[in-house]
């Protein structure tokens, strides 16, 4: 008997509360602060709940949260509009249909997942840039970016865990 | 009889297919969104520039915070480089640490802002000031929110400096906010010249810290250190504005090590530059070509220079 499920997750908790707290952290890390001459990294927030959400519980809000989510990214760092949408309907649907292989896995095979979906979505969105600027952006940027974006599983994982540990109310 | 209660209340698809068909609009409608208003400055750009008139606030409080400590990192980067001698002078010092870190915050500031205002244009044009506020600095976008807008002046190309060169150009502007594209863009493209052989090129952002020179024309060979300036080709910035040094990729493309990088790009100047005729600035009257009504006083045109009016030549005689 699971003595963990006896709270109740609203979608408000699941969907607003996670997405939120995304846009955020993304906002606070846009400020212009330097550590030791260095700028701060632009990791991608959003990819945390994209990635938890398709593994905790799909639900036909949570596209259309995305959606909503990459476009005020798309706002923030000023990427083209739908951008950052496309990127994140990318992991979740990869994170969506590898659902049944991902289900009771161990902790560091999910992050191998996060990892790969997260570097599929950053793909798709080189590819987008390289087609529509004419230039190709730059794979070390790339890189740093897709790194520093995969060191958030820990959080996808804590979404996760505490669906697992709760009751869903819708 | 509500749909609930007729035959088709008996039908539950499977949620992963409700959620399935779900994720499938969803591509669509963000597929759509990038197709149709995908452009940067497209028809969903005032929606943009509302959204910066937000954030920009919410950017600067956030960042008010962050220009107060930044003297503390660098003053504790100073003590660990100091070694022990600092940290016996630390304990008698303790109390007087917080006054010195708020001075030298406030003294790099000062020096800052002096050094951006001797950072002039030939000849002068009007610039405005500003704080960066929110910096986007991923591969896909490099740009920056400035707390001016069009309150003090801002259109749109207007370009940006640090107090050591050109940061970028304004894409967007809201009432009191504006949105900096950064020459490392993947949308940046900027004229520049070599300033030792004149050559030409075009500065090409990739979303990387050091810019491409495409389509280089110069007659010397480019040599690494060579200072790239603004052309002043296409009207898009004045002539002459520092942008940086000629560099030699790890790819082996000619590169930029842009001068804005020297310092942080907090404190920013905005040209309000439009277009050459500020610059050239108006023409005294005897600038002016003659009209139809001076010709019976002037003398007729020379048998080498047929048509010609003494007063237009004068005139671009005066032109540098």
């Amino acid at each position: 008997m699971n003595v963990g499920r006896t709270r109740s997750v609203s979608p408000a908790v699941w969907i607003l509360g996670p997405a939120a707290a995304a846009f955020g952290a993304s906002l606070v890390l846009a400020t212009p602060l330097q550590v030791g001459g260095l700028q701060l990294p632009e990791p991608v927030f959003a990819f945390v709940p994209a990635f938890a959400w398709a593994l905790g519980r799909p639900s036909m809000g949570a596209p259309f949260a995305l959606v909503v989510l990459g476009v005020a990214l798309d706002f923030l760092w000023h990427t083209p509009t739908g951008f950052w949408a496309v990127c994140l309907l990318v992991t979740y649907a990869l994170t969506f249909f590898a659902r049944r292989i991902l289900g009771g896995q161990e902790v560091w095979a999910l992050w191998g997942a996060f990892a790969v979906n997260c570097a599929a979505a950053m793909l798709v969105g080189f590819a987008l840039t390289a087609f529509r600027a004419g230039v190709a952006p730059s794979l070390v940027g790339v890189g740093l970016q897709l790194a520093v974006s995969v060191a958030l599983f820990p959080f996808a994982w804590r979404l996760v865990e505490r669906y697992e540990a709760a009751t869903p109310g819708f | 009889m509500s749909l609930r209660d007729g035959p088709l209340g008996e039908i539950k698809p499977p949620r992963a297919w409700v959620a399935a068909g779900a994720l499938i609009l969803a591509l669509i409608g963000a597929g759509a969104l990038l197709a149709g208003g995908g452009s940067r400055s497209g028809p969903l750009s005032g929606l943009r520039t509302a959204a910066d008139g937000v954030v920009g606030p919410a950017g600067g409080a956030l960042a008010a915070p962050v220009r107060a400590t930044g003297g503390v990192f660098g003053a504790i980067g100073a003590y660990f480089a100091a070694g022990s001698q600092n940290q016996q002078l630390r304990a008698d010092l303790d109390a007087a640490l917080s006054w010195r870190d708020e001075t030298l915050v406030l003294r790099r500031e000062n020096a800052r802002l002096r050094a951006l205002l001797a950072l002039k244009t030939e000849p002068p044009l009007p610039m405005v000031s500003a704080h960066t506020v929110l910096d986007a600095r991923g591969p896909f976008s490099n740009s920056r929110l400035a707390d001016a807008g069009a309150a003090q002046g801002v259109v749109e190309g207007n370009p940006v400096l640090s107090d050591h060169g050109l940061v970028g150009r304004v894409v967007g502007v809201g009432d009191q906010v504006s949105r900096v594209m950064l020459l490392t863009d993947v949308d940046s493209r900027l004229p520049v010249m070599i300033a030792r052989t004149n050559g030409r090129a075009i500065l090409t952002g990739d979303g990387g810290p050091n810019p491409r020179l495409a389509y280089l024309r110069t007659h010397d060979v480019l040599q690494e250190g060579d200072r790239i300036l603004t052309s002043g080709d296409g009207g898009v910035a004045p002539r002459g504005l520092p942008v940086g040094t000629a560099v030699k990729g790890f790819d082996g493309a000619w590169r930029v090590t842009l001068d804005a990088d020297a310092e942080p790009i907090d404190f920013v100047r905005i040209l309000l530059f439009k277009d050459f005729s500020q610059v050239a600035g108006p023409l005294t009257p005897d600038q002016l070509p003659s009209t139809a009504t001076d010709v019976p006083e002037t003398p007729p045109p020379s048998a080498s220079q047929p048509g010609a009016k003494p007063s237009a030549a004068k005139a671009a005689a005066n032109t540098p």
